[in-house]
């Protein structure tokens, strides 16, 4: 199965370290086409009167040139790579689950809920403690979409969209009726969390909680899982194809109930980090829209969790550019989305690009040679 | 308003029946002109985008020609542009629908906040209302039953489109195309040229519901004007099965069931008004699991349909 | 995962280094602050135009450009998330600001209790938080007006055009603020008739176009005929109330122009007088007390002109509360009062002051006011 799953070539040995040149295009499209929606914003920006030198100078700044600004983009990617996971897993199985916002809410409620009532218990033991409450709930969730859909055949699409503006109500509600701090007088919120139970910055000499770190091993594993093991191997055959998963006698059910769980375990788990390493409770700011970003990160992914990571980052550095275009450029907050609009527009445009040259073709190398 | 009866609970239903009327208006555009791009086989995922956009190009129109109906016209054909070149990039090889729709509702929102700023604060004129309520002594029967035109027109055009996909040729070429993109070329249809002017026609009809949320219910240009409203009416295309007569109902029903909220709270009943203001997602739901069914799953889907293969 | 204070202190030290090199590193792109310019930060959490909360701030901003010798810089739409801590520090690193605003009230805890101990050279001046001595830093500062007051004016102006007798309020959220503003309201309006009532809705968000209109709807189908609100952006429930033919009373900014014959008054902020007065005292080297409150006649607030609705009659009895206001040690809640579930507010000659900072942590509505927290 392993074998089947990397779909080598029988010729491929004889090709030695040109067998990975083909996989170039996974780098040289993407780059293209980066450029491509550079371009473009560029023209708008002229049309503008506005400079697209400074503008590009800006974004490098802000997002990705001193210590600050990769504090900056970092910590705004922590929640983003976990939020995109959610959706990219479930589509290995040809789920298209848009509603990880909801788990991500519950997810945070769990953990600022309980955590208001371990006042007194070490780190060591109450932080584990949160992170499974919160994992069990987003995994409850969103499994709760596959479940749904194996059971009764509800579309998924639908199911967790409507669940995600359900669980975001349940949130509201929680947060000031019965887990209210009175003391949270005009921002409702859970009870603040103990200095015990508050997660840090890494050791990394800027202010990028662990949260990250947790985000990419969470990518990573997730991409071993899938292309990996015998279980993703599983799941991608089910996700080609149902019914023919099911001839061959793979547990259909247990995988989409499987997958979704996971996502949602993982979405869950992106609502613990901002508890316990940026508000420090719970409260309506922790629904601040991560779970739709996720989707499009997933999309421009390809559903590919190491993928994910890239472009999360590239996304984050837009974002936190926003600010300085904002102040210097004298243009609006918008100008980024249209910039990060035109630039994945491409990004997606240029899917069509793969398969295309010449260079990605191994009989090309191999004559070559 | 000296005339106001006390209507005390009727206040209830009532809201219902007039909030049905009043915010089902937006859901019933997107979800008709989503019904036309799915049942040509695409989905277009950005339809939230090209509403938002729809909004704010809608009210600057309106507001620099002082004509609300030049304002839907522009919302239209904004859309409609939106629409057509989602429909052409997806004709190419490789590219996804549902991605490219989620890149596009970023940009259309981008572009709708951008050039929207100047119209934030300047004020355009109302969509106008027809008044269903002449019979009635009661102000507030009169101002639930203010029907505006596009909600009728909204009206006409899902039954004209549950007519034209039973009986037209038309209807039967985009659901050929819709169902399997082999037979259809087989019977020498271009599926590409049909599903690029079933996007196009979903997205014009997608701005007409943005212009209705700028130029009559809320009735103002702002950021948060949708509130998600597209993407809701996207995802209830599959609710609805693809009809656009239930495409109707669906939109009725979010709309009254998104009145209760406020309605139990003017008549005195508040507690937990968050679970209150989840009814119409509740609702849905519970309408879906029980219509669903894990044998007969999606019978009646477009078969060249991403989502829901 | 490593404890909070730890890192922290571990920050400071990197931190240092990490200002240094920007501080070398920003010539190329700025160039346009003089270095004897005080640059100013403001930070809102909507756009700066939406006829309400930020547009107050914004218009306040606008009057501190207009300052000799200050440069000012913006940024809208930012959410009460890392967004915001990011935000400052960006503002403080790549613009040398030193006078910070984070206008949004979920800015407060945890965010700029997060980034001043690291910036203690930077002054984070917010609004509405209750900035304490023994809690919280002394780079923090917190201000709010007294604006309660100025919806018990708009109560006055209600309380004369209403005809049923019923008035109506669209609320975000049962939060202290939001609740003194509904009491003093419905107070105000009761100065005119004891019998008037007040229904409430809660939307239970600060900025949602639909959710908002439909409250509106709602009060007037229960024959509320004069409305106001405290949202984010009031221009909906404006626009929408006076489409029901009912009265309205602003609220953050003058909606006035929204519906000319309709509007009675509205409760300003009057930002433009506190920011510029701050900032003169930061330019001569003072300093900004932690802790600053003030009213109708300290200018944090204002009332917007009376519309043409307003009879003589309510304009004398207007004119004559706001006088009395201005006097000083005003109270519209006193006794004998009970909150709408019975229970004793305040007996009889006991009051609370306009300036009494037990308002600041109201968790009642007064009896007439129909609607429930919670």
């Amino acid at each position: 199965m392993k074998e089947l799953a990397t779909t080598p070539l029988p010729s491929q040995s004889s090709l030695g370290i040109l067998k990975w040149v083909p996989r170039l295009e996974f780098v040289a499209i993407p780059i293209f086409a980066v450029i491509c929606g550079f371009v473009i914003f560029s023209i708008f920006l002229v049309l503008l009167g506005k400079s697209p030198t400074d503008f590009f100078a800006l974004v490098y700044k802000a997002g990705f040139s001193t210590a600050f600004s990769w504090q900056n983009t970092l910590s705004r990617a922590a929640p983003l790579l976990l939020a995109a996971l959610c959706v990219a897993l479930p589509a290995k199985l040809g789920l298209v689950v848009i509603g990880g916002e909801g788990a991500i809410a519950l997810g945070a409620v769990a953990a600022g809920a309980i955590g208001a009532y371990l006042t007194n218990v070490s780190g060591v033991i109450a932080l584990p403690i949160l992170f499974l409450a919160s994992a069990f709930t987003g995994a409850f969730w969103i499994g709760l979409v596959g479940f749904l859909r194996i059971k009764r055949g509800v579309n998924e699409t639908i199911a967790s969209l409507l669940m995600a503006y359900i669980a975001i109500a349940i949130s509201n509600h929680l947060i000031e009726s019965v887990f209210r701090d009175p003391a949270s007088l005009n921002k409702p919120s859970t009870a603040s969390l103990s200095e015990a139970l508050r997660v840090g910055a890494m050791p990394i000499g800027i202010d990028v909680h662990w949260g990250f770190l947790a985000g990419l091993i969470a990518c990573i594993v997730s991409w071993i899982l899938v292309e990996k093991t015998t279980l993703g191997f599983s799941a991608r055959i089910a996700g080609g194809n149902i019914r023919a998963a099911q001839v061959q006698g793979l547990p259909v059910a247990k995988l989409i109930i499987g997958f979704t769980a996971l996502g949602g375990a993982i979405a869950g788990i992106a609502g613990f980090y901002e508890v316990t390493a940026v508000h420090g409770s719970a409260n309506a700011s922790v629904f601040a829209g991560y779970g739709y970003t996720g989707i499009l990160i997933a999309f421009l992914a390809r559903h590919n969790a190491l993928a994910i990571v890239p472009i999360t980052i590239m996304l984050a550095g837009f974002e936190a550019s926003s600010g300085l275009i904002q102040r210097r450029m004298d243009l609006p907050d918008a100008t980024i989305l249209v910039f990060e609009g035109i630039v994945f527009v491409t990004i997606l445009f240029s899917e069509t690009l793969y398969g295309r040259f010449r260079f990605s073709k191994h009989e090309y190398w191999k004559a070559g040679v | 308003m000296s005339d106001v009866t006390d209507i005390g609970l009727w206040g209830v239903p009532l809201a219902i029946i007039g909030g049905a009327i009043r915010v089902s208006t937006p859901f019933l555009f997107v979800s008709l002109g989503e019904c036309i791009t799915e049942r040509s086989g695409r989905i277009n995922l950005g339809l939230e985008g090209t509403l938002i956009f729809g909004a704010m190009s809608g009210y600057a129109i309106a507001v620099n020609t002082q004509s609300p109906w030049l304002g839907v016209l522009g919302a239209a054909f904004f859309g409609m542009i939106f629409g057509l070149f989602h429909g052409w990039v997806c004709k190419f090889k490789g590219v996804n629908d549902i991605a490219i729709g989620i890149a596009l509702m970023l940009l259309g929102n981008g572009l709708a906040f951008f050039f929207g700023k100047p119209y934030i604060q300047p004020v355009a004129p109302d969509l106008p209302a027809i008044s269903f309520g002449w019979w009635s002594d009661i102000e507030q029967v009169r101002a639930a039953l203010q029907v505006n035109v596009l909600f009728i027109i909204g009206l006409i055009i899902a039954l004209f489109l549950a007519w034209g996909f039973k009986s037209t040729k038309i209807g039967l070429t985009v659901r050929v195309v819709g169902d399997s993109t082999d037979a259809a070329r087989a019977i020498g249809l271009e599926p590409n040229k049909i599903r690029l002017l079933s996007t196009a026609a979903g997205g014009a009809l997608a701005g007409i519901g943005g212009a209705y949320l700028s130029l009559y219910y809320p009735g103002s240009w702002n950021e948060g004007i949708s509130s998600g409203q597209g993407l809701m009416a996207v995802a209830l295309v599959i609710f609805a099965r693809w009809n656009p007569i239930n495409c109707f109902w669906v939109a009725l029903l979010f709309g009254g069931a998104g009145a209760l909220g406020p309605a139990l709270q003017s008549v005195g009943i508040s507690q937990g008004y968050y679970l209150f203001f989840a009814a119409p997602y509740v609702l849905t739901l519970g309408l879906l699991i029980a219509t669903s069914s894990p044998n007969k799953a999606m019978e009646s889907a477009p078969g060249e349909l991403s989502i829901t293969k | 995962m490593i404890k909070k204070n730890v890192t922290r202190r571990t920050f400071l030290g990197t931190s240092a280094t990490a200002l240094g090199a920007t501080a070398l590193a920003t010539s190329s792109l700025t160039g346009f602050a003089n270095a004897a310019d005080l640059t100013v930060g403001f930070i809102y959490v909507g756009p700066k135009d939406d006829f309400g909360y930020n547009q107050a701030h914004a218009e306040g901003a606008a009057a501190v450009k207009a300052m000799t010798g200050v440069t000012v810089i913006e940024e809208e739409n930012v959410p009460e998330t890392v967004d915001v801590q990011n935000t400052m520090e960006s503002m403080i690193n790549f613009d040398g600001a030193t006078l910070l605003f984070p206008t949004s009230f979920g800015y407060f805890d945890p965010h700029i209790l997060e980034i001043a101990p690291k910036r203690p050279d930077v002054r984070f001046q917010h609004a509405a938080g209750l900035w304490s001595a023994d809690k919280h830093p002394m780079n923090v500062g917190s201000y709010f007006g007294y604006i309660g007051m100025g919806q018990y004016l708009n109560g006055i102006t209600a309380g004369h055009a209403t005809k049923t007798k019923k008035i109506g309020f669209v609320a975000a959220k049962p939060i202290p603020q939001v609740l003194l503003n509904i009491n003093s309201f419905l107070l105000g309006a009761r100065q005119v008739d004891p019998e008037i009532t007040c229904q409430v809705i809660f939307t239970g968000e600060w900025s949602l176009a639909v959710k908002e209109a439909e409250a509106t709807n709602a009060l007037a189908d229960q024959g509320c005929d004069v409305i106001t609100c405290h949202v984010d952006g009031p221009k909906v429930v404006m626009e929408t109330a006076a489409g029901r033919d009912a009265f309205v009373c602003g609220y953050h900014a003058n909606q006035g122009p929204l519906a000319p014959e309709k509007y009675l008054t509205g409760a300003e902020w009057n930002w433009a007088s506190i920011y510029t007065g701050m900032v003169k005292t930061v330019q001569d080297g003072g300093s900004i007390d932690n802790f600053v409150r003030g009213g109708l006649a300290e200018d944090f607030i204002k009332m917007s002109p009376l519309g043409p609705s307003v009879s003589d009659t309510a304009r004398a009895q207007f004119e004559a509360t706001k006088a009395q206001i201005m006097a000083g040690g005003f109270a519209a809640i006193k006794g004998p009062l009970k909150d709408n579930k019975g229970n004793v507010i305040a007996s009889e000659g006991q009051s609370f002051v306009e300036t009494d900072i037990a308002l600041e942590s109201m968790d009642y509505l007064v009896e007439g006011v129909i609607g429930s927290i919670g």
